[in-house]
């Protein structure tokens, strides 16, 4: 028989007792491997949000993180807003000056060149984003078709977004001008809304009043796994038209327009030609306000287009991903730190129990040691014999605790891809999961430690009976 | 095969001083020669068999074995020589509770080859008539069938010497002569040298070569 089968039989031998050890170690480890599981998919999660097309948010002075938060997550208070113009700085010549016409922007945009920092996009894109306005329980997000058409998503940012229904919106829609919206597959879900209903977005929080105007409802997203399943997007030329979103104009801006618009008619009349036809009319740009600007640069310009535009005494660069990475390192990284504390603790009570479970039994496993010391068995066997018991334990209770574990994530695997959009099956293992068979097995070996002395010391002639 | 000269064994007695238990000047028994060792309880026959095995050191003297002192190994030394050249066959079987009659027999194995030849087993608990009873934990065997398991698994790593210490001690009379029988044709056929401690002289009188305890043992002439 092999020490393997022989500590197999001992093992069997006290089957409650076994048993018992090992379903309190499962739990131990099951909850170990939850907690494990759990920040794994936080913080892919994260990550997955994070993944969100581009790769700088630039908005008003103040806190990056709640710049990130607000714009990335449609969390925490709106923060301070920034002039359009600001967002014309990232566009070439010719858009600035398509703009400039359509949205009355003649004289105040200096048409002449490129935005200030048109150079460093290097075939990215900017895209406008206001927000503000609720629907339901939902942020309603102001912007452009070009938040559809431009932005990807997904662990590799390669997937467009797609429609369960309708399709996206446009700046000018034949049928509802510029009041059209695209929902996220929560929000459509959860207020039962579809294609052709409209929205009212309250103002300023989710309990203010309605704005009293309709968006008709023109596309419904397919789940994405992303905050933007949280959102109600409307076209962004509806949103300034609502009641209360025109920037009130001060007397030194308009002295200001009338200055830059001299400097720069030549231009604006060379490229007229280029500028589309509303039907409607659009706020003139001195009145538009943004919350923030989603910018894809190069990435090799990113850094010090960042910094530059930090240098600005308006505007500030978010990197999203860096804010949430540092606000997981902060915040949640600690607080799955203490919970792993207290699972990893109620390991150590259940490798306590294999020590008191395997040394009660030392008593009457005294003489089977003297006999089997009689047979042969070197004092170093028996020490190998009760070791290997206590990590049979051990390792019984770490496949059924690891097994629990993943049942319970696999049962909330669909509750978890709805909320998290992170998928997750069975065998979905974290990097640091890994880590807790082996370190089971150390504490299994340390527990049977005491009892393997016992056996290793037991007296053979003592305890033989003639 | 077996030459025991000038062994003392002593234990400490808890009032101070130590107990001499035993005081062997000469024991010598020949290779496959089957010799009765026959004494009252008491008289350290018991001592005797540990010290000869090796399961105890002896305080002084030599303890050879197939030409090997194992007076004078480690306790490892002993305890790997025991495995490899003594079989031990106890009076109350000391078969482990939880183990089956063929795992109590590869147990025997497991510490003497380090093979594990479970045909061996099975052609061992044959031999003493078990051979239908191989998956029967001790408790699912009568007593004449666990001492005949014990035998088997006694000779499971191929002894040269055979201690048996009272092996019918336990055994219902109807079957005491049938388990005798089985030990010495067991190791008459395996040539093993066998050493057999009894108190009773029906027993020991079907031996050849009787030794008297209180003859071998100097402590109770000097007593």
């Amino acid at each position: 028989m092999s020490l393997l089968q022989i500590a197999w039989r001992n093992m069997r031998q006290r089957g409650l007792s076994s048993v018992l050890t090992l379903i309190s170690l499962a739990l131990g480890v099951a909850l170990t491997v939850l907690v494990l599981a759990v920040y794994g998919i936080i913080q892919d999660a994260f990550l997955r949000n994070t993944s969100v097309g581009y790769n700088l948010v630039v908005g008003a002075k103040g806190s990056p993180l709640q710049l990130t938060l607000n714009t990335v997550y449609y969390l925490s208070q709106p923060i301070e807003t920034i002039p359009y113009n600001e967002y014309l700085e990232y566009l070439p010549q010719d858009e600035r000056t398509r703009q400039a016409k359509l949205f009355e922007g003649e004289g105040i945009v200096d048409t002449s060149r490129d935005g200030k920092f048109a150079p460093y996009m290097m075939g990215g894109f900017a895209i406008p984003v206001t927000l503000g306005d609720y629907f339901g329980p939902f942020r309603v997000v102001g912007t452009t078709p070009g938040f559809f058409n431009q932005l990807k998503y997904g662990p590799n940012v390669d997937l467009d977004f797609e429609f369960s229904a309708g399709e996206n919106f446009i700046t000018d829609d034949p049928q509802h001008g510029p009041y059209t919206a695209v929902i996220g597959s929560r929000v459509a879900a959860d207020m039962n809304v579809q294609i052709g209903d409209k929205i009212d977005p309250s103002h300023g929080d989710p309990d203010g009043h309605g704005h009293g105007v309709g968006f008709a409802i023109v596309g419904i997203l397919k789940p994405t796994g992303t905050p933007n399943d949280r959102a109600a997007f409307v076209n962004i030329e509806g949103f300034y038209l609502m009641d209360g979103h025109a920037r009130a104009i001060d007397t030194e801006e308009e002295s200001n327009a009338t200055t830059a618009a001299n400097s720069v008619a030549d231009d604006s009349t060379a490229i007229s030609s280029d500028v589309d036809k509303l039907s409607f009319s659009p706020l003139p740009i001195r009145q538009r306000d943004l919350t923030a600007i989603l910018l894809r640069a190069d990435p090799i310009f990113a850094v010090k287009m960042e910094k530059t535009i930090d240098k600005g005494l308006r505007t500030q660069a978010a990197s999203p991903i860096g804010e949430i990475m540092g606000l997981l390192t902060l915040i949640v990284e600690p607080l799955m730190q203490a919970l792993l504390i207290i699972t990893a603790i109620t390991c150590v009570v259940a490798a306590v129990g294999i020590l008191v479970s395997i040394y009660n039994s030392m008593n009457d496993r005294k003489r089977d040691i003297a006999v089997m010391r009689a047979l042969g068995a070197r004092r170093d066997t028996v020490l190998a014999i009760i070791l290997l018991e206590s990590l049979l334990i051990a390792v019984g209770g770490a496949i059924a605790g690891w097994c629990l574990a993943h049942l319970g994530i696999l049962s909330a695997s669909g509750f978890i891809e709805e909320r998290t959009g992170v998928q997750v099956n069975f065998l979905t293992v974290t990097q640091t999961e890994l880590w807790v068979i082996p370190l089971v097995l150390g504490l299994a070996a340390l527990a049977g430690l005491l009892p393997a002395v016992v056996g290793y010391r037991t007296d053979v002639a003592k305890n033989l009976n003639p | 095969m077996l030459r025991l000269e000038n062994v003392l064994k002593t234990f400490p007695q808890p009032g101070g001083g130590r107990l001499t238990v035993l005081d062997i000047p000469s024991l010598i028994l020949e290779e496959a020669e089957q010799v009765a060792l026959i004494g009252r309880s008491g008289g350290g026959k018991t001592t005797l068999l540990h010290t000869i095995a090796g399961i105890t050191a002896p305080d002084s003297g030599i303890v050879e074995v197939g030409g090997v002192d194992i007076a004078r190994l480690s306790e490892s030394g002993r305890d790997r020589y025991r495995a490899a050249r003594i079989g031990y066959v106890f009076q109350t079987f000391n078969l482990l509770a939880g183990f089956t009659a063929l795992e109590n027999v590869r147990l025997g194995m497991t510490f003497s080859t380090g093979r594990h030849d479970v045909e061996r087993a099975k052609m061992l608990l044959d031999r003493v008539g078990l051979g239908d009873r191989l998956h029967y934990r001790p408790s699912q065997l009568s007593v004449g069938q666990q001492q005949r398991v014990a035998i088997a698994r006694s000779l499971a790593g191929r002894p040269k010497l055979l201690l048996a210490d009272e092996p019918t001690a336990n055994v219902d009379p109807a079957n005491q002569q049938s388990v005798i029988d089985l030990i010495r044709q067991t190791c008459q056929d395996e040539r093993i040298t066998l050493l057999l401690v009894t108190h009773t002289t029906e027993v020991s009188n079907q031996f050849g070569r009787i030794e008297h305890l209180e003859t071998v043992n100097r402590i109770f002439q000097t007593a």
